[in-house]
């Protein structure tokens, strides 16, 4: 008896909780990146447990969709944090508040 | 219990997911932002022993090479750029600390719950059929041709969207200069 696809999703769910921690608690926007890298790794893992479990090719063809788009939101991201931090001299989301009414 | 214990297979996967958690929880509760990125790395190769380990291996090393070497490079280059003293950092948490356990455990009851219910009694096969890097590279580039060449335009415009970005700003004067000459 070998750990069975559960297994994985368990974990990729507790993974998933600790992206969603990180996301809600830090301040940082690139520690709030790697918490959404985290939970985007979590997804995949969901993803490729489930293809092997039922022995179906779109799980992994969804996790290569999902990286790529990973790496353009990655991309995207760290350009718009790179601009504000040039501009406002600070990565840290609590301060950058002149949205909020 | 015994079964299980005697099996390789399920000591590789319990290694790996307690390095998984252990990194994982050390990504968000680091005060310092390369460990934190360092620990992604544990994370993300770990994750993909696991791919591995579902016979998936292409996407695994897709895994490697994207995320361990360009993805997390330029994570260490973010934090280079915004953070010029390296040390730690005191205030990088804010105050919802209750709020967020909260939302997370629910997030975990249910996510948890439903895998369970869903796939609880499911084995793995063998090596019945396994799944080729070639079946991959054929459905890729047949029945999701389509999405595949819509994801490389993604790809574009995420390339261009960044460099646009990232462009050095003018001042408002030496736009009024560019503009009068």
């Amino acid at each position: 008896m070998t750990v069975g696809p559960a297994w994985y999703m368990l974990l990729a769910a507790g993974l998933f909780v600790i992206g969603i921690a990180g996301v809600l608690t830090r301040r940082n926007a690139l520690i709030m990146f790697m918490s959404i890298e985290l939970m985007l790794n979590a997804v995949n893992l969901t993803f490729i447990a489930a293809g092997t479990a039922l022995g179906d090719l779109s799980g992994q063809v969804a996790v290569f969709f999902v990286l790529v788009v990973a790496a353009a939101e990655v991309v995207v991201g760290l350009a718009i944090v790179v601009a504000v931090y040039r501009r406002r001299g600070t990565a840290n989301v609590d301060e950058l508040s002149e949205m909020s009414g | 219990m015994a079964d299980w214990i005697s099996l390789p297979v399920n000591w590789v996967f319990l290694v790996l997911a307690l390095v998984i958690a252990f990194a994982g929880v050390k990504v968000v509760t680091s005060r310092n932002l390369i460990h934190a990125a360092l620990s992604l790395v544990g994370v993300l190769a770990s994750t993909a022993a696991l791919f591995l380990l579902l016979s998936a291996e292409f996407v695994a090393w897709v895994l490697v090479l994207v995320y361990v070497g360009a993805v997390l490079v330029l994570f260490l280059f973010g934090i280079m750029i915004t953070r010029a003293p390296m040390g730690r950092e005191v205030s990088l948490d804010n105050e919802r600390r209750g709020l967020a356990a909260i939302t997370a455990l629910a997030t975990f009851a249910l996510l948890a719950g439903t895998s369970w219910v869903a796939f609880g009694d499911v084995e793995i096969e063998g090596v019945g059929d396994p799944i080729t890097t070639g079946d991959l590279a054929d459905s890729l580039l047949g029945r999701y041709l389509i999405p595949f060449e819509i994801v490389s335009f993604v790809l574009l415009a995420a390339l261009i969207g960044g460099i646009a970005l990232a462009r050095k700003d003018r001042s408002p004067a030496e736009e009024a200069e560019r503009t009068d000459a």
